[in-house]
């Protein structure tokens, strides 16, 4: 494998890790609405992810900078297109940490409602936008011939990308039902099973029909058959976590969730190999691992760092999910 | 305004907004490791209830320095897409080593010892806060080399064909001489602020004590024997940041001058070459230069500054505009004057005043005293606002000073603007976010104040878990563990 190869599989697995770690995050914050009854099961929801979202988060803050060191020009063509979604997801994440850390430090009611607030919305929108944003790589978007993007805000947001915002969405909340279940006692948890497994099914037809899309309409030759098989891993993965929630068994729907975020994202991810940003004007405008990639000089210097370093992230980040991994419930 | 213009704010406002909050992270991390290093040493409660008090206020900021720091990351991409394009095969390298190295360690770290008191044996909860504190000096470090190699390009060449920069040697990146004079003079200065903010808080606590003896009570919310002790901690903090920052100062104007010797003539408003050249401490009259109406100068310093002795030669804007229209072809390459030389006296300024500051309140809390006056509370108000001030001015100061320069000699900085953004959109995002920062930083010091103001929390459930003592609510180790449920933190 060369190293662009290397690269892009490892921009990939950092795109897919974020998806899966926070979006159990994003699917809490919005169970926060709705789901929890009243103040007690607020708290409930936001301890459960308290130590660990800010984690999650810096798989985001990876994702986009070795996406900048190791592919300048995907980053470069990528960020400027998308400038408004991204404007409204950096409010959205602005708002939703702040809310984590600032809710309990006031007094009032009307102040902790406010941040509840911030708290839906800023787990909602962002976990659109990002399946949004994700969808438009795999498809492709109108680039001019400097790789600039020539087109306007319509053309990010077309049915098959908005059908990937409610696929990220509907992944989030189901994948976030399982982890409160996994995280929670008594009626708490009694309900985010129940809502899991009711949610279960419609979530499992709109991913097959995403999926389904993507493979039919922007995987091309050899890519084709790995989409396809990945796909079908991830909608088998989602119906294992349906029928372990219908058993009660909370650990292994997680389990079956998170491998299924991760092979919906390795799906888009494979259709859009060895593309980063095709065009849709000119495949020649388009954006390969080749004429968007760093030097070798650059990628080998990342990844002798990458290499050790990964797996000890991994390692520590682990310890934290098990240091904390009791349920939360009331004291007493 | 047009595009360029608006990104110019929007990337100013936006760095220096963040900027308030970094040195204070940094800083504070240390300083909160310090003393519940010394708790553990000496099971001395006061230092507990010390650590919580302050980690609070640590966690209030760590919360906007984080959210803030996103829209950074962002930003190259965004506004700047040409200039990442052209500088990514060098500049993102840092960026990614320091999420790699340093955002994953602190955010991780930090979120187990929010969550690990009572919960973690207490010396790996230690260990957690030290390991946060060396992660943000890390990620400083990182992102200091990236824009070192803006003001100072180095291991690297051109390759012409791709039109970009590309690294050739990371070594020479992360030991640039500017990355390395720039990093001790970022710790110290930001060392300023944290012991400002902690100088600050404790001698409002002691004034309020020395006027409500029933709070000074030992164990009361604002304890002397506690807050005596931290205000010399914050005290000595800001007099240690003080002395770091003169000494590395000093080393970098060497530096500058010698890189990018226009910024030290437009510091200076040095219109003409000098020999010597006095240090101006503040010119009253017309900043074109042509015309002083009064000047209060130091002869020959600013040679010295500049070059390490009294007698040279210190080049002027004139003569350095002709040497780059030779070089760079035709254009204007001096700086906006103005702001130049007022960021630098001001960034001198506000940062001796505020180790005046600090010297004077060990000064008055000497052999158990404490100040009662209304004085003492408006120094202690004023005193963090002093270093943060420093911290900005010395960033506008570099960053306008390496003007019209986006990466020294290499690129302009009306060359890295995305060509694909339009104005509106700028604007849009550029209200939005000013907005938006404005709430945050009213949002900030409102709960900065407010948490602050109560004092001394009670810690005695912490204070058996520290002692090793297993029957506290949340304590470890037993074994209907993973049946108990956790209780509440946030
Ligand atoms: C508390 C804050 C603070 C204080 C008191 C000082 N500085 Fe500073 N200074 C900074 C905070 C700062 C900074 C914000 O951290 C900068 C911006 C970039 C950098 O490396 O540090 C800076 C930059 C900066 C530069 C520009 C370097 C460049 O552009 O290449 C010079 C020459 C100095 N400083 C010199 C001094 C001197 C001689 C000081 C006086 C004794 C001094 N600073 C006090
Ligand atoms: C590390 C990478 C950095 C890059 C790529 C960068 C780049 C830029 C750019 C593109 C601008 C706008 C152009 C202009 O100067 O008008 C700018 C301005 C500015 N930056 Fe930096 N910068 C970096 C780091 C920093 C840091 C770490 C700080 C301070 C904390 C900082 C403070 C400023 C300030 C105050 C301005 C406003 C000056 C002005 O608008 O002219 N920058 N920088
Ligand atoms: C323009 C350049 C900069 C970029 C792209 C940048 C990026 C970021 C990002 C993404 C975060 C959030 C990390 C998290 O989620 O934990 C962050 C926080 C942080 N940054 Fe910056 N940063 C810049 C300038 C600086 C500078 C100059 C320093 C130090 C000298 C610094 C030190 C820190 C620290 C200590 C934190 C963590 C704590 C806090 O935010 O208060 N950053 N930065």
């Amino acid at each position: 494998m060369d190293l662009a190869t290397l690269w892009f599989v490892l921009v990939a697995v950092l795109w897919a890790g974020y998806l899966t770690l926070e979006g159990f995050d994003f699917g809490v914050g919005m169970l926060t609405r709705g789901f929890a009854r009243d103040e007690t099961e607020r708290r409930i929801l936001i301890n459960t992810i308290g130590p660990v979202w800010d984690g999650n988060e810096v798989w985001l803050i990876t994702a986009v900078g070795a996406t900048f060191a190791a592919f300048p020009e995907w980053y470069a063509t990528a960020w400027s297109a998308y400038y408004l979604p991204l404007v409204l997801i950096l409010l959205a994440l602005i708002g939703r940490g702040l809310a984590f850390e600032y809710r309990g430090k006031g007094d009032t009611p009307r102040w902790r409602r406010r941040w509840d607030l911030v708290i839906f919305a800023g787990s909602l929108v962002p976990a659109f936008s990002w399946g949004v944003l994700l969808a438009g790589f795999t498809r492709g978007l109108p680039l001019g011939a400097g790789h600039d993007f020539a087109g306007g805000f319509a053309d990010l947001v077309v049915p098959y990308t908005l059908l990937g915002g409610v696929v990220t969405v509907a992944l989030s909340l189901l994948h976030g039902a399982h982890y409160v279940a996994l995280k929670t006692v008594g009626d708490v948890r009694t309900r985010a099973r129940v809502l899991a497994a009711r949610l279960g099914g419609p979530v499992v037809v709109v991913v097959a029909g995403f999926l389904a899309w993507t493979v039919a309409a922007y995987a091309e030759g050899r890519a084709v058959a790995w989409t396809a098989a990945i796909a079908a891993g991830a909608v088998v993965a989602l119906c294992t976590g349906v029928a372990a929630t219908r058993r009660g068994r909370e650990g292994w729907a997680f389990t079956a969730t998170f491998t299924g975020v991760v092979a919906v994202a390795a799906a888009l991810f494979a259709a859009l190999y060895p593309d980063v940003l095709p065009s849709t004007l000119a495949d020649a405008n388009g954006l390969t691992i080749t004429n968007a990639s760093s030097s070798d000089y650059t990628l080998t210097v990342m990844t002798w760092v990458a290499v050790p370093v990964v797996p000890l992230v991994l390692a520590y980040q682990g310890w934290v999910y098990w240091t904390f991994r009791r349920r939360i419930g009331l004291p007493g | 305004m047009d595009v360029l213009e608006l990104a110019r704010w929007q990337f100013g406002i936006t760095t220096v907004v963040h900027y308030f909050f970094v040195p204070f992270t940094i800083s504070m991390a240390f300083l909160v490791a310090i003393m519940e290093t010394i708790w553990l040493r000496t099971h001395s409660e006061r230092w507990l209830r010390l650590t919580k008090f302050f980690g609070k206020l640590l966690l209030i900021n760590l919360a906007v320095g984080v959210v803030t720091g996103l829209v950074q990351e962002f930003q190259f991409g965004m506004n700047w897409s040409d200039f990442s394009r052209f500088v990514g095969d060098v500049f993102g390298a840092p960026l990614a080593m320091e999420a790699l190295l340093a955002f994953y360690l602190e955010s991780v770290f930090v979120g187990v010892w929010i969550f690990g008191w009572g919960r973690i044996p207490p010396k790996v909860h230690l260990a957690t806060i030290w390991v946060t504190a060396v992660a943000t000096l890390l990620s400083a470090y990182f992102i200091l080399a990236a824009n070192s190699f803006m003001q100072n390009p180095v291991g690297y060449e051109i390759n012409e064909a791709a039109g970009r920069a590309e690294m050739t040697d990371i070594w020479a990146i992360l030991t640039n001489k500017v990355l390395l004079i720039s990093f001790p003079h970022t710790a110290f200065a930001a060392l300023m602020v944290g012991g400002a903010v902690v100088a600050a808080v404790s001698m409002w606590h002691l004034v309020r004590g020395a006027r409500q003896p029933e709070l000074a009570e030992p164990g009361g919310a604002s304890d002397p024997g506690a807050f005596r002790r931290s205000l010399r901690v914050g005290a000595v903090a800001v007099l240690v940041g003080g002395v770091g920052v003169a000494v590395t100062g000093d080393i970098q104007g060497k530096v500058m001058t010698e890189v990018q010797p226009m910024k030290m003539a437009a510091a200076e408003a040095l219109y003409e070459t000098q020999q010597p050249a006095p240090f101006s401490v503040l010119t009253i009259g017309t900043l074109d230069g042509r015309e002083p109406l009064h000047q209060l100068e130091v002869p020959q310093l600013l040679s010295f500054l500049a070059t390490g002795s009294f007698d040279a030669e210190v080049e002027g804007i004139n003569d350095l505009q002709e040497q780059y229209e030779q070089v760079y072809g035709d254009g204007e390459y001096a700086p906006n004057i103005p702001v130049t030389y007022w960021t630098f006296r001001l960034m001198i300024g506000t940062g001796v005043a505020a180790a005046l500051v600090a010297l004077w309140q060990l000064r008055a809390t000497r052999g158990g005293r404490a100040p009662t006056s209304r004085w003492a509370v408006r120094v202690a108000a004023v005193l963090p606002v002093l270093p943060l001030a420093a911290n900005a001015f010395g960033w506008i100061f570099t960053e306008m000073g390496r003007q019209p320069w986006l990466v020294f000699g290499l690129m302009r900085t009306s060359a890295g603007v995305s060509p694909g953004v339009g104005a509106g959109s700028v604007a849009a995002s550029l209200a939005a976010f000013t907005v938006l920062y404005a709430g945050l930083c009213w949002l900030w010091v409102w709960l900065l104040v407010k948490h602050a103001r109560p004092g001394l929390p009670d810690v005695t459930a912490e204070a058996r878990w520290g002692r090793g003592d297993r029957s506290g609510p949340d304590a470890d180790g037993e074994e209907d563990d993973a049946e108990r449920p956790l209780t509440f933190v946030y």
